[in-house]
Order: C-alpha cells, then structure tokens, then sequence
C-alpha cells in the first residue's frame, strides 16, 4: 500500500470512527442510565438526515437554521420516544422494555418508508461545508476535518456537564442506583428525559454529519450505524463517554483499514464488528473503560 | 380419574385423526393461495415454538433466530437440488464437488436442516451462553448476522449473494403441517419433561436453579440448540414453499416478525405461540390490502407500500405497553380445561386453563 493511499485510509477512519463515536455515547448515556439498548437511537440519525434534508431542500433554509431545526425536531422526538414506549415500562422486566424498542425502531424505519419512500434521495451538502483540501497529492474532504472536531468539541461539552454541572451528578447517581437516587430528591423522570434529549441531540448531529459524509439519505440508513455504534459502545465499556469514544475510533479504523490492507475481506467488513464485540464480550465484558463490576455484598 | 385420562387420549388421538382428514380435503380443495398461507402458517408456527422454548420457557432473549434459519433453508436447498440445475446456477464460480451431486428427497434433507442449525446453535451457544440478558441478545444478534455474511461469501457453496433457483417445490400440506405438529408435541413433551422444568427454573431464578443443582449452561445449551434445530427444519420449509433463497432473506426483519408472535401469543406458552402464528401470518397476508390500489365508491385509492409493517411495529409496541402477557401468558390449552367448560366428566382435579406454565 502506498503511502498516499494510507493516509487516506487514516483520513477515512477517522472520519468514520469519530461518527460511530458521537452516536455510540448516545447509546452509552442511554445504556447507563436505564439499562436499555435504545434500538430507536439509530433511526433518530435517519429522522435528522431527512430534517435537514427538508430544510434545505423544500423550505430552502440556511443550511445552519436547516440543521438547527432538525436537531429540535429529532431531540423532541427522542424525548417523546422515552415518555410514550419506555417510561410505561419503568418496573417491567428488561425484554419488555427492549421489545418496545425494537418496536419503535420498526415503527420509526416503515414509518419513514411509507411516508419518504424507500428510494433513497440524496443530500445537498452545503458549499459552505464542503470543499476539497489539496495537501500534496492527495485531496481530503473539509469534512475529514470538520466531523473528528465537531465529535471532540461535542465530546468535550458532554463530559463538562457529567462531570462538573448538578446535572450530571444527579445523572451519575440516577445510573449508580435508581431508587436511592429518587430517594434524595432528585427528579428521575426528568433526569431520564434530559439524558435522553441529550443523546438524540448528538444522534441528529451524528446523523447530519454522516449525511452530509455520505451524501444521501434512506428510510434504513440508521440500522447498520446503530448495531456498530452500540458495538463501540460495548467496546469502550458500556456507561462510559470517553469509552464511547475510543470504542468508536477503534471500530471505525479497524474497519477501515480491514478493507484497505486485505481488500480480500472487504465481504466480511460487517462481520468484523460482531466478531469485535464477541470477543470484547467473552474476554473484558466491561469493555476497555468500563469498571469491572464487583458484586456487592 | 382414569374416565377423564381415557377421554382426553380419545380426544388428542380424534384431534390429530381430525387434522389429517382437514389437511388431505385441504390439500385437494384450497386454491393455491390459500394452500400457500396455510403452509407458511405452519412455518410461522414452528419458528414461534420454536423461539418460545429459547425466550419464553428458558428466559434467554435471544435474537439469532433468522441465521439458523438460514443454514437450514441453505442446507436442505443443496441437498435436493438436482445436479443439473445446480450445474446451470453457480454460474459465478462452480460448486464444491463434494455438493455437486448430491440429490435427496425432501424428508431427509429437512431433517439434515435441523442437524446442521443445531450444530451451529451449539457452536455459537458456547461463547453465547455466558452472557445474559441484552448481551446475550446483541451477540445472538451479531453471529445471526455474522451466519448471514458467511453464507454471502462462501459462494463456491451457496452461490454468494446471487441466492438459489429451481429448488425442489413442495406444495402438500401435510409436508409443513405435518413438521408443525410434530413441532408442537416434541416441544410439549420437552417442556413437561425434567429438562423442561430445569428450563423453567432456569427463567425464574438462575441463581436458585443452580442452587438445586440444575446445571445452567448444559440446559441453556440444549434449549438453545433445539431452538435452533427447530428454526433450521422452518427454514428448510421455507426454502421448498419459496423455491428460490438469498441471503437478504434472513436479515434481523425476519426475526422480528417470530418474535412478534411469540410475543402477542405470550412468552412461555406454546398455545400461545400456534394461536399468534396462525394469526399473524394470515393477518399479515390479508393485510396486503393496505398496499394495493383500492376502489372505494368510484374513488381511487393508492395503496400503499410498506404499510403493513407499520401496522404490525405499532402491534408489537401496544401488545407490550398493554397486554404485556400476550393472548395466552405462561398458560397452556389443555383438554381438562375444555371438559371443564364443557361440564362433563368429572369436576375434582383443577386442570384448569393457568394451571401449568
């Protein structure tokens, strides 16, 4: 492999490491908290593919207000999602609660094919975001650039607020112990509904990048992101942001580069993150941050 | 006692005599189509059971069904395909020679299906089994799609993402019907068996399960593997009703539909899951209504594509929200219950309708 071809591959990696990243510390915030694979977290990457999409696209917007708006949009939505099919399901054992977000996910994926169609459209990148960067004799994408520091800025402002707002210190107490943590005074409902506006914000997000990375839009473009990005979440160790993080990094790149040293195997590039997640599972099921859990007596 | 024991024999034995008179008019009278909804009925039936026993009676969410099914429809596919039509369809890169001329009749390679299903099931479930819960659920999930990829790839076997044609049709009902309820009674057996009611302990406490000395993992491991040599005889059903099989047949879709049905006909119940089988299947066929143009009183009304599985994603979310225990819960049909209803025999012994889970 030349050496021009490497650094692309890098490039590529990154970029698609850090949107696996951004959308698995939804999963990991959501996870934390109430234990629940939220299926429905990678169908919100769709509902703001298809936002923005609009807002450029029929109400010719600006593509910020565009992008703004399907943010809104898909964070509302989020939120509802947990009050209508989750909140009901607060004391029900943990199959319930994940069959209704397998519902919700089906619900949410045919709903898009019925009324949007199954063919996909594609998406209008805005000039102002992308263009071509020349350094030597490969040319980048802008958005090589601009999606790794959205994450990291994004990634950055999510750990402020767990780490140093009161906020997040109640959230940290709602995902140690649900009942103790209602116990003193702290509001669990709305705690539950902040976490879940946050990690659908950073889903639309997510979703509006790859978009625009990928520059098209379907009904199903969630379903392989979302098993990936929980993947990575497991990876880092499932509760954990910045495990989140690297969990999605490494995912990405190891995808990358498995297609580019042994294009070979480029059949069984979805395979390779199942594989990674079962081995992750059996040897360290904490995942690389997670802590390694201590049965209390 | 032993009038009602000679009854309820006299009556499970006029049941199945009934049914076969039922499916050989069936088979001569039904239309195609009808014939056709019955037999996948019959499919839906053995794979809801079939997931009962891993979900609803052994307490493992597991998601794997679609991949085992997938072995199986590709198992029995190139065990009955003459040689000829094999010759003409790898077209991409020639079958194995070890395959080449392999050519069984249909029984066989049905059960050759399950064999290999359940080989994998085992295979998977070594790794598998040690994780519980959501875990357990996303691994399944991941090597039912890591079976999938395989299956794309090994294209020397399978003929890659081109799929399989001309596979042997089989149209009896009594075929699929037949496989159903025998289905049925091995898996009834199995359930009031003593590994049964391990599987039982297994579902409502793990830890004191142990504690009496039920080994988890060797009953996790059989569930698991007849569950899967279950999925493998249903998808080699499928693979004869639809007589051409690709891989983007047995995405996780497909595993969602079963666990539709086990989960309106209530986890942990085997009526349950026959009752929903039947329904949701002709359920869903009937609903094709909504995706083809209607005529309404002169007006022209576009049907609409993909809305059935609207309706069904909005099904599955309400029946959990409301009716979290499905039509059934953890009961079973049993005929005291019926004789009860019915006021004859003796009214001593409470079979009734909730007694065994």
């Amino acid at each position: 492999m030349s050496l021009e071809m490497f650094v692309q591959n890098l490039a590529n990696g990154i970029t698609l490491g850090s949107l696996y990243a951004l959308i698995a510390i939804g999963y990991t915030m959501v996870y934390g908290i109430l234990r629940l694979i939220n299926f429905a977290h990678a169908d919100l990457l769709m509902v703001a593919g298809y936002a923005a999409l609009f807002g450029i696209g029929i109400f010719a917007l600006p593509w910020w207000l565009a992008f703004l708006l399907a943010v809104v949009i898909t964070t509302l939505l989020g939120v509802s999602i947990e009050k209508v099919a989750y909140r009901p399901l607060r004391t029900a054992p943990r199959i319930s609660v994940l069959i209704s977000a397998i519902g919700i996910s089906y619900l949410l994926e045919n709903l898009g094919i019925v009324l949007l169609g199954a063919r996909p459209k594609s998406f209008p990148r805005p000039e102002e975001l992308v263009w071509n960067i020349q350094i030597g004799n490969i040319s980048f994408l802008s958005l090589t650039f601009i999606i790794p520091i959205v994450t990291i800025l994004l990634l950055i402002a999510v750990m402020l607020v767990v780490n140093k707002t009161k906020f997040g210190i109640a959230m940290r107490a709602v995902s140690k112990d649900f009942e103790t943590a209602s116990l003193m005074a702290v509001d669990v409902n709305k705690i539950v509904s902040s976490t879940f506006a946050v990690g659908s914000a950073l889903a639309a997000v997510g979703g509006i990048m790859w978009s625009m990375q990928y520059p098209q839009v379907d009904p199903l473009m969630g379903v392989f992101p979302g098993i990936k990005c929980f993947i990575a979440a497991v990876l880092g160790g499932i509760g954990s942001v910045p495990g989140a993080m690297i969990g999605g990094f490494i995912l990405g790149m190891g995808e990358v580069m498995l297609v580019g040293f042994m294009p070979e195997l480029s059949g069984y590039r979805d395979a390779f993150a199942f594989l990674l997640l079962i081995l992750v599972l059996l040897f360290r099921p904490g995942g690389i941050l997670g802590e390694n859990e201590v049965e209390k007596v | 006692m032993d009038s009602r024991k000679n009854i309820k024999r006299v009556l499970t034995i006029a049941t199945l005599l009934l049914a076969a008179v039922v499916l050989y008019f069936g088979n001569e009278h039904l239309t195609r189509f009808q014939a056709r909804i019955l037999n996948l009925s019959a499919i839906f039936v053995i794979l809801g059971a079939s997931m009962n026993l891993v979900i609803g009676f052994t307490g493992m969410f597991s998601l794997g069904h679609a991949g085992f099914m997938c072995i199986g429809a590709y198992t029995a596919a190139i065990l009955t395909m003459s040689p000829e039509s094999k010759e003409m369809i790898y077209f991409m890169e020639p079958i194995i020679p070890a395959l080449a001329n392999i050519h069984w009749p249909i029984i066989p390679a049905i059960l050759a299906a399950g064999a290999v299903a359940a080989f994998f099931g085992i295979l998977i479930g070594f790794p598998a089994l040690r994780l519980r819960d959501d875990y357990l659920a996303i691994a399944t999930l991941g090597f039912a799609e890591i079976l999938r990829i395989i299956v794309t790839n090994t294209i020397s076997i399978t003929n890659g993402a081109l799929g399989l044609k001309n596979i042997p049709s089989v149209k009896e009902l009594w075929v699929y019907w037949g496989c159903a309820i025998i289905t049925i009674l091995v898996l009834r057996a199995l359930i009031n068996s003593s590994w049964g009611y391990a599987f039982k302990a297994i579902r409502d406490n793990e830890i004191a399960a142990e504690a009496m000395g039920i080994s988890i993992f060797k009953h996790k491991l059989m569930s698991f593997g007849i569950g899967a040599f279950f999925a493998g005889v249903a998808g080699a059903l499928m693979a004869f009703l639809i007589t051409s099989i690709d891989p983007t047949m047995f995405r996780f879709l497909f595993t969602f539909q079963i666990l539709l049905i086990v989960v309106v006909g209530g986890m942990g119940s085997l009526t349950g899951s026959v009752i929903a089988g039947v329904v949701v299947t002709v359920a869903m066929e009937w609903l094709r209504f909504v995706e083809t143009d209607m005529n309404i009183l002169g007006m022209e009304i576009p049907g609409i594509p993909g809305m059935r599985m609207v309706i069904f994603s909005i099904l599955l979310v309400l029946v959990v929200l409301f009716y979290r225990q499905g039509l059934m819960g953890t009961r079973e049909f049993n005929w005291d219950w019926l004789l009860d209803k019915l006021g004859a025999g003796k009214k001593d012994k409470g079979g009734k309708l909730g007694e065994r889970a």
